[in-house]
């Protein structure tokens, strides 16, 4: 409790004295935020690279960007149920349900992007029927989708019938995970994305200014555009090395910022973590409870939808196969590798994204070294609780530093 | 019910609750429960376990409404029928458990369900203005002479008292005239005590009424002008804290006296 008192009380005008004070004060309360991730996927890189040099390749990255677009949405997805303390067990489930629906249009002969909006809206629904059935009946979420899990595998199984494998021949479905952007637009993306953020940043310094409020270190402001500087010109060159940018990795990370957007600066995001900080107070400060619950439940199937959509586009088909295998463990150990708490509350996008490429560079750099499935098993098995185990001990922390 | 002196003659109770009656299928809650609160006056509320504080609470709060009995709040009959109903009457509720959301920082705790936004394109989604939230809180908390650490920090970094101050400190932005706490010394030290008994002197010198529900007689002849003290559903005393001493009001609370203030 003394050391609790003298970290938060720290000088009069109650801003941390230097940016690795405040780092090391939410190291101390258990924020670790990106760290441990970063940590992490930094060792397997090195590791992997020192083994097989054919890892950091271009080539192999830009395939790398592939592989995790479908983790990647799904994880998203998995991060909104998690930050609300529940669990989604049925979104790998919901990719294949959406993957059906639209190579089954597709080869119906409907348009392509009337096949996409069908896919998206049927798992819009598949996750208001759940959302309605946790939140009104009170079932809890891992029995409704552990059991909408089995249903949905069911329904993908009727959907593709006698033939099992039903592949894609539109042009433009097969060209989502085909297409790369040319090398000047993604180098105009990166500028793109500095510009956004040095805006915001010196928009935020503005209004804090005006209103004669503290602003924080402006090391800490400048840090955070060169750091998007540095990594975007890094990812662009990389990718640019081969192909460019893959159209699907720009996809996942147009929602990854997209939601991050949402959950850090909309009153929807700030109600959904407040739902998963403590329902009840939300419910006695007037928040919608239900109401967010139901959104987030048909958002994380949505995202599934589109999962499965961009995964049928790099598989060519739909199978029984699709949104089976290792899909959702995967998926949920992204958001939990990335940081985002089972216990709801704490977490972000952001977090999904690096565990997904944690996820993706083990399988990746595992079939590089051909290595059998066995040991991509009990290696990714590791990694997830070690994640997990990271979680619980910072969890245990919080709650010392806390009260 | 008599009371004994008020603050000024011709004052006005901001809050005054009359002879509420209350049962929970056939259990008898409250008989018969009056009490008023002047502004700029700190009311204990004391009693044994069962004696009706938590449910006389509620009923103020809108959690509860009442078989029988009247509110006013500053002299005009009030219809409190839910939470919502006793905000807009200016009435807020510290409850023990402070309803606080542990991950989110001390301005968003402030402002939970109440967040200062501005439209974006798609309707559905509003953008919260943070600065704004923190300027608006700045002067609320200066007024109250609070001192937190950066309103950027978790509430789960607080201590205690720390804690119990972000949530009045939340009543009191929300422009309320009547501050209901409930309990809000009991979870903490010697020190954090002080800091909260403190912030209630500070809530009254603002001109607030403030009922304070407390265990502790040290606490309440601290801070309190008043003291209704509630037994087996009804009111059973209001005292002067000057005229009357713990033992009596223990004594009171008990049953082991008759009746004094003609309840």
């Amino acid at each position: 409790m003394n050391a609790q008192e003298q970290r938060v009380v720290q000088n009069p005008k109650g801003q941390p004295t230097s940016l690795i004070g405040a780092w090391r004060a939410r190291i101390q309360s258990g924020e670790l935020g990106l760290i441990p991730v970063l940590i992490g996927l930094v060792v397997i890189w090195v590791v992997f690279q020192s083994i097989n040099g054919h890892f950091l390749t271009g080539r192999n990255l830009s395939n790398l960007v592939l592989q995790i677009a479908t983790i990647g949405m799904l994880g998203v997805g998995e991060t909104f149920i998690l930050l609300l303390g529940e669990i989604d067990l049925s979104i790998a489930a919901v990719s294949g349900v959406a993957a059906g629906v639209l190579v089954q249009l597709s080869v119906a002969g409907v348009n392509a992007w009337l096949a996409i909006l069908a896919a998206v809206l049927t798992g819009a629904l598949i996750g208001l029927f759940q959302g309605w059935w946790v939140t009104y009946i009170g079932v809890p979420s891992f029995i409704v989708t552990l059991a909408g899990s089995l249903g949905y595998q069911g329904i993908l199984l009727a959907m593709l019938g006698q033939e099992g494998t039903v592949p894609i021949s539109d042009k433009f479905l097969l060209s989502i995970a085909s297409s790369y952007l040319p090398a000047w637009l993604g180098w105009a993306l990166a500028v793109v994305a500095v510009a956004g953020v040095a805006w915001s940043v010196t928009r935020t310094r503005r209004d804090r200014t005006l209103r004669g409020l503290d602003l924080g270190s402006g090391t800490s402001a400048g840090l955070r555009i060169a750091l998007t500087a540095v990594v975007s010109a890094i990812v662009v060159l990389v990718l640019n090395s081969y192909r460019g940018v893959p159209v699907m990795g720009l996809i996942l990370l147009v929602f990854v910022v997209f939601f991050g957007f949402v959950l850090q600066s909309t009153q929807f995001g700030r109600h959904v973590y407040a739902l998963g900080g403590n329902a009840e107070a939300s419910r006695r400060a007037g928040i919608p409870v239900r109401t967010i619950r139901m959104a987030v439940f048909t958002l994380a199937s949505v995202m599934g939808a589109i999962g499965g959509i961009l995964g049928a586009s790099r598989l060519g088909s739909a199978s029984p196969a699709s949104g089976g295998g290792n899909l959702l463990m995967d998926s949920i150990a992204a958001a939990v590798i990335g940081g985002t708490s089972l216990f709801g509350g704490r977490g972000s996008v952001y977090n999904a994204l690096a565990g997904a490429l944690v996820i993706g560079s083990v399988e990746n750099g595992m079939d590089l070294l051909s290595a059998p499935s066995s040991t991509k098993y009990m290696i990714e098995g590791g990694i997830l609780l070690i994640a997990v185990t990271i979680d619980t001990l910072t969890r245990r922390r919080r709650q010392r530093a806390g009260k | 019910m008599q009371s004994m002196a008020r603050p000024a003659a011709d004052a006005k109770p901001v809050l005054r609750v009359e002879h509420l009656r209350k049962s929970f299928g056939a259990v008898q809650a409250l008989s018969d429960v009056s009490l008023d609160v002047y502004p700029g006056e700190v009311v204990a509320l004391v009693g044994d376990n069962g004696a009706g504080k938590s449910t006389t609470i509620k009923i103020i709060s809108g959690v509860e409404t009442p078989d029988e009995g009247e509110i006013f709040v500053d002299g005009q009959r009030a219809h409190i029928d839910s939470p919502a109903a006793a905000e807009r009457y200016g009435i807020q509720t510290v409850y023990q458990d402070l309803a606080l959301c542990d991950n989110l920082d001390i301005v968003s705790n402030l402002f939970l369900g109440r967040e200062i936004t501005r439209p974006l394109v798609p309707p559905m989604l509003r953008l919260l203005n943070k600065s704004a939230m923190e300027e608006k809180a700045k002067p609320v908390l200066d007024s109250l002479g609070i001192r937190l650490p950066a309103l950027s920090t978790p509430v789960a970094g607080l201590s205690g008292g720390q804690r119990q101050t972000v949530a009045v400190a939340r009543a009191v932005l929300w422009g309320s005239k009547v501050v209901l706490l409930d309990e809000p010394t009991a979870a903490l030290g010697v020190a954090q005590t002080r800091q909260v008994l403190n912030l209630i002197l500070r809530l009254k010198a603002k001109g607030l009424g403030v009922i304070v529900i407390s265990h502790n007689m040290h606490d309440v002849f601290e801070v309190a002008d008043r003291i209704t003290v509630l037994r087996l559903g009804r009111t059973a005393g209001v005292f002067e804290k000057t005229a009357v001493t713990p033992e009596h009001v223990v004594a009171v609370m008990t049953g082991a006296t008759a009746e004094v203030s003609g309840a």
